[in-house]
């Protein structure tokens, strides 16, 4: 059996910090210094980079190391303030895909500081059953940090969601990906010594990818791990038919990508992450083939090409003011990629693919 | 006298929606208590205070009232460990999606709160023509985060489900979170009956936190009616201008409480608190409700023999929201201004509320 990275109450005090930091794609600083702090003292070499991507090396101890880059983005989606009304009231874009449907009666924190602000919406009084029938557009919203509230145009903003546990679940803002930022900022406390282990901790992830592609250049690994969260669409149909496009399930494990919009999974490592599960006895699922992407999408095809492969906690309602996960979907994330790196040996890139 | 802030806090906290105002109406009967001689409670949820008047028996009395009662949700279904809702008042469905609500279950003997989160489904799950605008209520979700067969222990159909929303405090002594429609308004009244406490009046006073005004204003004429003032204020939100809202009936945010005009208030009381305002300069502007003022006094006017009706209003922006929006300044405002009118009320104040009608040439 491979060592297995355990969560417990440390790795949730810390989860909950990041998830409670701001740290919309290119303003990463926040979760950058918390970052920074945890691993210091645990790595071989660490450096911050053109685009402010942490980059940590633990060195393993085996004579024949594959070099083994573990990418998990910092960002995450948000807005800018970027244009002033006065009183107190800012005209707004959004970073990353958010669904505008999503924004209105919510609270936020602004800049650095996390000043309080709201997003507002006309009273439902005042609207006609026709107006209710669509959406209200981002322009017409303004986030409002009360009449002598001040914020710098071009600050960032995030929902203003604080971590909960609830039940079995986790609620917070930013799951995606401060759950695989956590599990990152453990493997490199826990590093196996059969691999070099190189930890990207990346920025813009939510606009593009951008920050994995110039780490997994710096890095030139031997494989990548894109360590991430994907939606769990696993809600009932309004007809009660079945949901055949759930993408992943809440409470079924980790979910290990063979193809999304951006990657087509290494095969050697699908049937090693497979293998590793079924060995470890550790629950996972396959993520059902389909769109969206990880920072897998831009480190494969760096360099001569870079065979790679995500695994994602599942969750729900990615990108809103609350998102939800299993903390024992966590639990079996963290085991299941810890006994996959202990497991890899050199041999596994001599296989056919 | 203990702060503002903390109690009106506790009031946003409150759960308390239209039916259901136990649990608010509890903390403001516990703030009032030293404030009033006789509390009691009517048929039908309201809260009543009695502060005695110096004047000699038998005394007129002003109601002043304010409704307690909050919207919210229902659980009308249970469907594989999520809830269907419907709405306790006007809820606009386009503001719920993603919002942290609390959802009070009964499955289990004494009622959980259960932390909860409104779910959008996406396009793929729902009917094909509700794929782009918003979503509409019947086809949103709640997620409690428990599993189905916890779900089905604790929640029922009926359950209530309030918004989750912490109130917060924003730069320039405004407050926001929700149902500030109307807790802003029963702060006022506290201020008010604060107020009274240095200063003598000779009217009986009869503070009412009314219940069901979201629903149908059953608590405030069922009040009025029982109680028989002689005049009656009532106290309510008001749109403030702001984002979404500019429109002519809108006011100014922060720079003082409204006075209604229209045929659901008395003229000359209306007059009486107009120049009142402008003797003690409190800063207030005019509002102007053409038919229904869409409050309480449009039910206490017609209460058994009809009562003279004034209707003072707090500007609130993004109101029916979780993020409703008030000034501090204007709460403390409205309570003065009441308690300023209260303690000038003589034992023949009645012989000014006459018609003051042109006579015809």
């Amino acid at each position: 059996m491979a060592e297995k990275l355990l969560i417990g109450n440390s790795q949730l005090k810390l989860l909950e910090k990041l998830c409670n930091a701001c740290a919309v794609s290119g303003d990463e600083g926040e979760v950058r210094q918390i970052v920074l702090e945890e691993i210091k003292n645990h790595v071989d070499e660490v450096k911050v980079d053109a685009l402010g991507n942490v980059l940590a090396v633990k060195k393993g101890s085996a004579a024949r190391r594959l070099r083994v880059m573990v990418s998990a983005h910092m960002d995450e989606v948000g807005f800018m303030l970027v244009a002033e009304d006065g009183e107190g009231l800012y005209r707004f874009e959004t970073v990353g895909s958010i669904d505008v449907r999503q924004l209105v009666g919510k609270r936020v924190w602004v800049g650095k500081d996390h000043t309080p602000g709201v997003i507002g919406a006309r009273p439902i009084h005042l609207t006609t059953a026709e107006e209710r029938k669509r959406a209200i557009p981002l322009d017409t919203l303004r986030i409002d940090l009360g009449p002598s509230g001040k914020a710098n145009l071009g600050d960032r903003a995030t929902f203003a969601t604080c971590f909960r546990r609830v039940g079995p679940s986790l609620m917070a803002k930013a799951l995606d990906n401060r759950l695989g930022v956590t599990t990152l900022i453990e493997l490199l406390k826990n590093a196996p010594p059969n691999i070099d282990l190189l930890a990207a901790f990346t920025v813009q992830e939510e606009i593009g990818l951008r920050g994995a592609k110039v780490a997994a250049h710096a890095f030139a690994p031997d494989l990548a791990i894109a360590i991430d969260s994907t939606p769990a669409n696993d809600l009932p149909t309004w007809d009660g038919e079945e949901n055949t496009a759930y993408n992943t399930k809440l409470g079924l494990g980790p979910a290990i990508y063979i193809a999304d919009g951006a990657t087509f999974s290494d095969p050697r490592l699908v049937r090693h992450f497979l293998a590793t599960a079924e060995a470890e006895k550790i629950p996972c699922q396959v993520r059902q083939p389909g769109g969206g992407g990880t920072d897998a999408g831009s480190i494969h095809r760096e360099r001569e090409g870079i065979p790679s492969i995500s695994v994602s906690v599942p969750h729900r309602y990615s990108h809103t003011a609350i998102s939800l996960a299993r903390l024992e979907d966590w639990k079996n994330y963290a085991a299941l990629i810890s006994a996959a790196l202990g497991r890899l040996s050199p041999q596994l890139l001599a296989e056919e693919r | 006298m203990p702060d503002l802030l903390p109690f009106l806090n506790d009031l946003l906290s409150a759960p308390g929606l239209s039916g259901h105002e136990e649990p608010v109406a509890r903390i403001i009967e516990e703030r009032w208590k030293p404030l009033v001689h006789e509390i009691s409670r009517s048929n039908i949820g309201s809260l009543h205070g009695l502060r005695r008047g110096t004047g000699p028996a038998p005394r007129p009395s002003v109601m002043i009232s304010t409704h307690m009662d909050a919207i919210g949700l229902m659980v009308t279904g249970i469907v594989d460990g999520f809830l269907r809702v419907t709405s306790v008042g006007g809820v606009d469905a386009r503001v719920l999606p993603g919002q942290p609500v609390t959802v009070h279950a009964t499955g289990g003997g004494q009622t959980a709160l259960l932390p909860a989160v409104v779910a959008q489904p996406s396009a793929r799950l729902l009917p094909p023509e509700q794929a782009d605008g918003p979503v509409p209520l019947e086809f949103l979700l709640i997620d409690t985060g428990l599993s189905p067969r916890q779900v089905a222990q604790q929640a029922r159909v009926g359950d209530l489900v309030s918004y989750g929303t912490e109130p917060v405090e924003l730069a320039g002594e405004v407050i926001t979170g929700h149902t500030l429609d109307n807790r802003a308004s029963v702060a006022a009244l506290t201020v008010c009956l604060e107020e009274l406490q240095n200063r003598p009046h000779q009217w009986d006073v009869w503070a009412v936190a009314s219940s069901q005004e979201e629903v149908g204003l059953g608590g405030a004429l069922t009040s009025a009616f029982g109680l028989r003032p002689t005049l009656a204020i009532v106290v309510d939100v008001t749109f403030a201008k702001g984002p979404g809202a500019n429109d002519w009936y809108t006011v100014a945010f922060g720079k003082g409480p409204t006075l209604c005009l229209g045929p659901n208030l008395h003229p000359a009381l209306v007059k009486n608190l107009k120049e009142l305002a402008e003797q003690l300069e409190i800063p207030y502007s005019m509002e102007y409700a053409p038919r229904h003022t869409g409050t309480d006094a449009y039910a206490i006017q017609v209460a058994a023999e009809g009562i003279p009706t004034a209707l003072i209003s707090i500007p609130l922006r993004y109101m029916h929201t979780p993020v409703e929006m008030v000034s501090i300044k204007d709460i403390r405002r409205a309570g003065r201004w009441m308690a300023e009118f209260i303690a000038r009320l003589t034992p023949d104040f009645m012989e000014k509320i006459v018609w003051e009608d042109k006579k015809n040439k």
